[in-house]
Protein backbone atom coordinates (compact mmCIF):
# COMPACT_ATOMS: atom_id res chain seq x y z
CA UNK A 1 0.00 0.00 0.00
CA UNK A 2 1.62 3.26 -0.93
CA UNK A 3 0.78 5.90 1.81
CA UNK A 4 0.72 8.61 -0.26
CA UNK A 5 -1.73 7.54 -2.85
CA UNK A 6 -4.05 6.52 0.51
CA UNK A 7 -3.39 9.46 2.28
CA UNK A 8 -4.74 11.53 -1.22
CA UNK A 9 -7.14 9.31 -1.98
CA UNK A 10 -8.73 9.53 1.99
CA UNK A 11 -8.50 13.25 1.68
CA UNK A 12 -10.28 13.93 -1.56
CA UNK A 13 -13.06 11.16 -0.51
CA UNK A 14 -13.85 13.31 2.54
CA UNK A 15 -14.15 16.61 0.81
CA UNK A 16 -15.68 15.50 -1.82
CA UNK A 17 -17.82 13.41 0.74
CA UNK A 18 -19.08 16.56 2.35
CA UNK A 19 -20.79 18.07 -0.62
CA UNK A 20 -23.47 15.07 -0.36
CA UNK A 21 -24.68 17.13 2.22
CA UNK A 22 -25.63 19.91 -0.15
CA UNK A 23 -27.13 17.48 -2.47
CA UNK A 24 -29.42 15.88 0.61
CA UNK A 25 -30.51 19.04 1.34
CA UNK A 26 -31.22 20.01 -2.47
CA UNK A 27 -32.82 16.90 -2.89
CA UNK A 28 -35.49 16.94 0.06
CA UNK A 29 -36.32 21.15 -1.04
CA UNK A 30 -36.66 19.44 -4.98
CA UNK A 31 -39.45 17.58 -3.58
CA UNK A 32 -38.16 14.11 -2.89
CA UNK A 33 -38.63 12.41 0.06
CA UNK A 34 -35.21 11.03 1.92
CA UNK A 35 -35.96 7.30 1.25
CA UNK A 36 -35.37 8.50 -2.72
CA UNK A 37 -32.35 10.58 -1.93
CA UNK A 38 -30.38 8.18 -0.49
CA UNK A 39 -30.73 5.87 -3.40
CA UNK A 40 -29.88 8.72 -5.76
CA UNK A 41 -27.00 8.27 -4.21
CA UNK A 42 -26.81 4.74 -3.68
CA UNK A 43 -27.57 4.33 -7.38
CA UNK A 44 -27.10 6.83 -9.46
CA UNK A 45 -23.79 8.13 -7.34
CA UNK A 46 -22.52 11.21 -9.59
CA UNK A 47 -22.42 14.23 -8.40
CA UNK A 48 -23.68 16.59 -11.35
CA UNK A 49 -26.00 13.45 -12.55
CA UNK A 50 -27.83 13.76 -9.01
CA UNK A 51 -28.23 17.43 -8.73
CA UNK A 52 -29.35 17.25 -12.50
CA UNK A 53 -32.19 15.14 -11.82
CA UNK A 54 -33.62 16.67 -8.38
CA UNK A 55 -32.71 20.51 -9.97
CA UNK A 56 -34.74 19.70 -13.09
CA UNK A 57 -37.52 18.14 -11.60
CA UNK A 58 -37.70 19.92 -8.82
CA UNK A 59 -38.19 23.35 -11.24
CA UNK A 60 -41.45 20.60 -12.77
CA UNK A 61 -39.48 19.37 -15.48
CA UNK A 62 -41.17 15.39 -16.70
CA UNK A 63 -39.07 12.26 -15.14
CA UNK A 64 -37.51 11.77 -19.00
CA UNK A 65 -36.03 15.97 -19.01
CA UNK A 66 -34.50 14.73 -16.04
CA UNK A 67 -33.24 11.28 -17.01
CA UNK A 68 -32.32 12.92 -19.97
CA UNK A 69 -30.08 15.66 -18.09
CA UNK A 70 -28.41 12.96 -15.83
CA UNK A 71 -27.95 11.18 -18.70
CA UNK A 72 -25.55 13.39 -20.43
CA UNK A 73 -23.87 14.57 -17.60
CA UNK A 74 -23.04 10.67 -17.13
CA UNK A 75 -21.78 10.32 -20.66
CA UNK A 76 -18.42 11.23 -19.34
CA UNK A 77 -18.23 8.19 -16.66
CA UNK A 78 -18.39 6.05 -19.61
CA UNK A 79 -15.59 7.55 -20.83
CA UNK A 80 -13.19 7.37 -17.46
CA UNK A 81 -14.36 3.33 -17.81
CA UNK A 82 -13.20 3.37 -21.17
CA UNK A 83 -9.64 4.91 -19.64
CA UNK A 84 -9.94 2.80 -16.67
CA UNK A 85 -10.63 -0.69 -18.08
CA UNK A 86 -7.45 -1.70 -19.34
CA UNK A 87 -5.56 -0.70 -16.37
CA UNK A 88 -7.79 -2.29 -13.99
CA UNK A 89 -8.51 -5.65 -16.25
CA UNK A 90 -11.49 -6.67 -13.97
CA UNK A 91 -14.60 -9.43 -14.88
CA UNK A 92 -17.66 -10.82 -13.59
CA UNK A 93 -18.96 -9.15 -10.31
CA UNK A 94 -15.68 -6.97 -9.68
CA UNK A 95 -16.31 -5.36 -13.28
CA UNK A 96 -19.74 -4.53 -11.76
CA UNK A 97 -18.22 -2.68 -8.93
CA UNK A 98 -15.46 -0.93 -10.67
CA UNK A 99 -18.00 0.28 -12.97
CA UNK A 100 -20.39 1.63 -9.49
CA UNK A 101 -17.29 3.48 -8.31
CA UNK A 102 -16.19 5.11 -11.66
CA UNK A 103 -16.58 8.81 -10.96
CA UNK A 104 -14.80 11.88 -11.52
CA UNK A 105 -12.51 11.60 -8.62
CA UNK A 106 -11.61 8.01 -8.60
CA UNK A 107 -10.45 8.20 -12.65
CA UNK A 108 -8.97 11.80 -11.41
CA UNK A 109 -6.71 10.11 -8.63
CA UNK A 110 -6.28 7.40 -10.73
CA UNK A 111 -4.30 9.31 -13.07
CA UNK A 112 -2.16 11.26 -11.26
CA UNK A 113 -0.70 7.95 -9.75
CA UNK A 114 0.63 7.55 -12.98
CA UNK A 115 4.44 7.98 -11.78
CA UNK A 116 4.05 5.65 -9.06
CA UNK A 117 3.33 2.75 -11.25
CA UNK A 118 0.03 0.42 -12.27
CA UNK A 119 -0.22 -0.89 -9.12
CA UNK A 120 -0.48 2.63 -7.05
CA UNK A 121 -2.80 3.69 -9.91
CA UNK A 122 -5.40 0.89 -9.61
CA UNK A 123 -5.01 1.38 -5.39
CA UNK A 124 -5.79 5.68 -5.93
CA UNK A 125 -8.70 3.69 -8.24
CA UNK A 126 -10.56 1.77 -5.63
CA UNK A 127 -9.60 3.55 -1.95
CA UNK A 128 -11.29 6.80 -3.66
CA UNK A 129 -14.06 5.04 -5.32
CA UNK A 130 -15.34 3.50 -1.85
CA UNK A 131 -14.11 6.51 -0.16
CA UNK A 132 -16.35 8.63 -1.91
CA UNK A 133 -18.80 6.25 -2.27
CA UNK A 134 -19.03 5.91 2.06
CA UNK A 135 -18.68 9.26 2.68
CA UNK A 136 -20.86 10.49 -0.47
CA UNK A 137 -23.64 8.61 0.96
CA UNK A 138 -23.28 9.27 4.70
CA UNK A 139 -23.70 13.20 4.05
CA UNK A 140 -26.38 13.09 1.60
CA UNK A 141 -28.27 11.79 4.51
CA UNK A 142 -27.30 13.80 6.96
CA UNK A 143 -28.18 16.88 4.52
CA UNK A 144 -31.59 14.86 4.41
CA UNK A 145 -32.28 14.53 7.52
CA UNK A 146 -30.94 18.10 8.34
CA UNK A 147 -33.36 19.49 5.54
CA UNK A 148 -36.14 17.54 6.53
CA UNK A 149 -36.05 18.89 10.57
CA UNK A 150 -35.96 22.51 8.69
CA UNK A 151 -39.60 21.88 7.53
CA UNK A 152 -40.07 23.30 4.20
CA UNK A 153 -36.92 24.38 3.10
CA UNK A 154 -38.22 27.11 0.32
CA UNK A 155 -40.12 28.99 3.40
CA UNK A 156 -36.44 29.93 4.81
CA UNK A 157 -35.13 31.57 1.61
CA UNK A 158 -32.27 29.66 0.98
CA UNK A 159 -32.90 28.99 -2.30
CA UNK A 160 -30.04 30.21 -4.16
CA UNK A 161 -28.49 27.34 -2.65
CA UNK A 162 -29.36 24.98 -5.30
CA UNK A 163 -27.79 27.47 -8.08
CA UNK A 164 -24.89 27.84 -6.45
CA UNK A 165 -23.80 24.71 -5.94
CA UNK A 166 -23.96 24.00 -9.92
CA UNK A 167 -21.94 27.20 -10.04
CA UNK A 168 -19.35 25.17 -7.71
CA UNK A 169 -19.56 22.52 -9.87
CA UNK A 170 -19.02 24.38 -13.36
CA UNK A 171 -16.50 26.84 -11.87
CA UNK A 172 -13.38 24.49 -12.02
CA UNK A 173 -13.96 23.42 -15.62
CA UNK A 174 -13.80 26.99 -17.03
CA UNK A 175 -10.20 26.57 -17.67
CA UNK A 176 -10.22 28.53 -21.27
CA UNK A 177 -12.08 31.20 -23.05
CA UNK A 178 -13.74 28.48 -25.33
CA UNK A 179 -15.24 26.81 -21.94
CA UNK A 180 -16.32 30.40 -20.37
CA UNK A 181 -17.98 31.77 -23.32
CA UNK A 182 -19.97 28.58 -23.85
CA UNK A 183 -20.74 28.44 -19.93
CA UNK A 184 -22.48 32.68 -20.72
CA UNK A 185 -23.94 31.21 -24.13
CA UNK A 186 -25.53 28.10 -22.56
CA UNK A 187 -26.26 30.21 -19.74
CA UNK A 188 -28.02 32.74 -21.38
CA UNK A 189 -30.01 30.69 -24.09
CA UNK A 190 -31.52 27.99 -21.13
CA UNK A 191 -33.15 31.52 -19.79
CA UNK A 192 -34.28 32.84 -22.40
CA UNK A 193 -35.63 29.21 -23.93
CA UNK A 194 -37.38 28.44 -20.03
CA UNK A 195 -40.69 30.78 -21.26
CA UNK A 196 -41.29 29.04 -24.38
CA UNK A 197 -40.09 25.16 -23.85
CA UNK A 198 -40.96 23.09 -21.10
CA UNK A 199 -39.18 22.42 -17.59
CA UNK A 200 -36.04 20.62 -18.39
CA UNK A 201 -35.66 21.22 -22.25
CA UNK A 202 -34.03 24.71 -22.12
CA UNK A 203 -31.73 22.81 -20.14
CA UNK A 204 -30.37 19.54 -22.29
CA UNK A 205 -30.96 21.93 -25.55
CA UNK A 206 -27.70 23.70 -24.46
CA UNK A 207 -25.76 20.04 -25.63
CA UNK A 208 -26.64 21.84 -29.27
CA UNK A 209 -23.75 24.90 -28.34
CA UNK A 210 -21.12 22.04 -26.75
CA UNK A 211 -21.24 20.25 -29.94
CA UNK A 212 -21.07 23.71 -32.25
CA UNK A 213 -18.15 25.12 -29.58
CA UNK A 214 -16.29 21.19 -30.08
CA UNK A 215 -16.61 20.79 -33.14
CA UNK A 216 -13.51 23.21 -34.71
CA UNK A 217 -10.43 21.71 -34.17
CA UNK A 218 -8.69 23.57 -32.15
CA UNK A 219 -4.68 23.94 -31.03
CA UNK B 1 -46.02 5.59 -11.00
CA UNK B 2 -44.78 8.96 -9.02
CA UNK B 3 -43.01 10.88 -11.75
CA UNK B 4 -39.87 11.31 -8.94
CA UNK B 5 -39.38 7.26 -8.58
CA UNK B 6 -39.48 7.70 -11.78
CA UNK B 7 -37.02 9.75 -11.96
CA UNK B 8 -34.33 7.98 -9.46
CA UNK B 9 -34.93 4.59 -10.93
CA UNK B 10 -34.46 6.00 -14.69
CA UNK B 11 -30.97 8.14 -13.83
CA UNK B 12 -29.71 5.12 -11.71
CA UNK B 13 -30.37 2.95 -14.40
CA UNK B 14 -29.16 5.03 -16.93
CA UNK B 15 -25.80 6.04 -14.95
CA UNK B 16 -25.31 2.00 -14.29
CA UNK B 17 -25.49 1.49 -17.96
CA UNK B 18 -23.64 4.35 -19.26
CA UNK B 19 -20.39 3.23 -16.77
CA UNK B 20 -20.75 -0.36 -17.47
CA UNK B 21 -20.83 -0.06 -20.99
CA UNK B 22 -17.41 1.81 -20.80
CA UNK B 23 -15.91 -1.42 -19.23
CA UNK B 24 -17.61 -3.46 -22.05
CA UNK B 25 -16.68 -1.45 -25.46
CA UNK B 26 -13.13 -1.37 -27.38
CA UNK B 27 -11.51 1.91 -26.59
CA UNK B 28 -10.37 2.10 -30.62
CA UNK B 29 -14.49 3.07 -30.68
CA UNK B 30 -14.92 6.55 -28.71
CA UNK B 31 -11.28 8.03 -29.23
CA UNK B 32 -12.45 10.38 -32.10
CA UNK B 33 -10.60 13.84 -30.65
CA UNK B 34 -14.21 15.76 -31.85
CA UNK B 35 -16.30 13.26 -29.79
CA UNK B 36 -14.07 13.62 -26.67
CA UNK B 37 -13.72 17.45 -26.98
CA UNK B 38 -17.50 17.82 -27.14
CA UNK B 39 -17.86 15.05 -24.21
CA UNK B 40 -15.42 18.26 -22.35
CA UNK B 41 -18.14 20.89 -23.09
CA UNK B 42 -21.36 19.04 -22.59
CA UNK B 43 -21.11 19.57 -18.47
CA UNK B 44 -19.75 23.16 -19.04
CA UNK B 45 -23.26 23.76 -21.14
CA UNK B 46 -25.35 22.09 -19.18
CA UNK B 47 -24.32 23.33 -16.10
CA UNK B 48 -24.37 26.63 -16.76
CA UNK B 49 -27.94 26.49 -18.37
CA UNK B 50 -28.47 24.89 -14.76
CA UNK B 51 -27.32 27.86 -12.98
CA UNK B 52 -28.95 30.23 -15.05
CA UNK B 53 -32.54 28.48 -15.12
CA UNK B 54 -32.31 28.04 -10.87
CA UNK B 55 -31.25 31.57 -10.38
CA UNK B 56 -33.81 33.81 -12.46
CA UNK B 57 -36.76 31.39 -13.59
CA UNK B 58 -39.43 29.86 -11.92
CA UNK B 59 -42.42 27.36 -13.45
CA UNK B 60 -41.45 28.90 -16.77
CA UNK B 61 -41.69 32.66 -16.24
CA UNK B 62 -38.64 35.27 -15.34
CA UNK B 63 -38.34 35.84 -12.05
CA UNK B 64 -36.01 38.46 -9.83
CA UNK B 65 -35.69 37.70 -6.42
CA UNK B 66 -33.28 36.85 -3.62
CA UNK B 67 -31.27 33.73 -5.42
CA UNK B 68 -29.93 36.22 -7.81
CA UNK B 69 -28.18 37.75 -4.94
CA UNK B 70 -27.34 34.58 -3.46
CA UNK B 71 -25.80 33.77 -6.74
CA UNK B 72 -23.68 36.67 -6.89
CA UNK B 73 -22.55 36.25 -3.29
CA UNK B 74 -21.38 32.15 -4.33
CA UNK B 75 -19.64 34.15 -7.67
CA UNK B 76 -17.69 36.33 -5.36
CA UNK B 77 -16.77 33.33 -3.16
CA UNK B 78 -15.44 31.52 -6.05
CA UNK B 79 -13.76 34.22 -7.31
CA UNK B 80 -11.67 34.60 -3.62
CA UNK B 81 -11.00 30.37 -4.21
CA UNK B 82 -13.62 29.43 -1.23
CA UNK B 83 -14.19 26.12 -1.21
CA UNK B 84 -17.59 24.71 -2.51
CA UNK B 85 -19.03 24.30 1.15
CA UNK B 86 -18.14 27.71 1.42
CA UNK B 87 -19.96 29.12 -1.69
CA UNK B 88 -22.94 26.86 -1.17
CA UNK B 89 -23.79 28.17 2.15
CA UNK B 90 -22.96 31.75 1.37
CA UNK B 91 -25.15 31.58 -1.29
CA UNK B 92 -28.03 29.90 0.72
CA UNK B 93 -27.51 32.52 3.56
CA UNK B 94 -27.53 35.88 1.27
CA UNK B 95 -31.07 34.32 0.36
CA UNK B 96 -32.65 33.29 3.33
CA UNK B 97 -31.48 36.95 4.80
CA UNK B 98 -32.78 39.08 1.92
CA UNK B 99 -35.61 36.48 1.70
CA UNK B 100 -36.59 38.09 5.50
CA UNK B 101 -36.04 41.36 4.51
Amino acid sequence: MNRATASQSLSVSFTVGLYGTAFGAASIAAGFSVLQTCLLSLLAFSGASQFAVVGVMGAGGTAIAGIATASLLGVRNMLYALRMAPLLRVSGFKKVIAAQVTIDESTGVALSQEKLGTEAMKQGFWLTGFGVYIFWNIFTLLGALGAKAMGDPSAWGLDAAVPAAFLGLVWPRLTNKLERALAICALVLAVLLSPVLSAGLPIISTVVLAVIFGWKVRR
Amino acid sequence: MNPLWIGVIGSSVALFALRYSGYLIPEKYLTNPRMLRINTLIPVALLSALVGVQTVTEKGSWVIDQRLAGVAVALVALMLKAPYFVVVISAALTSALLYRL
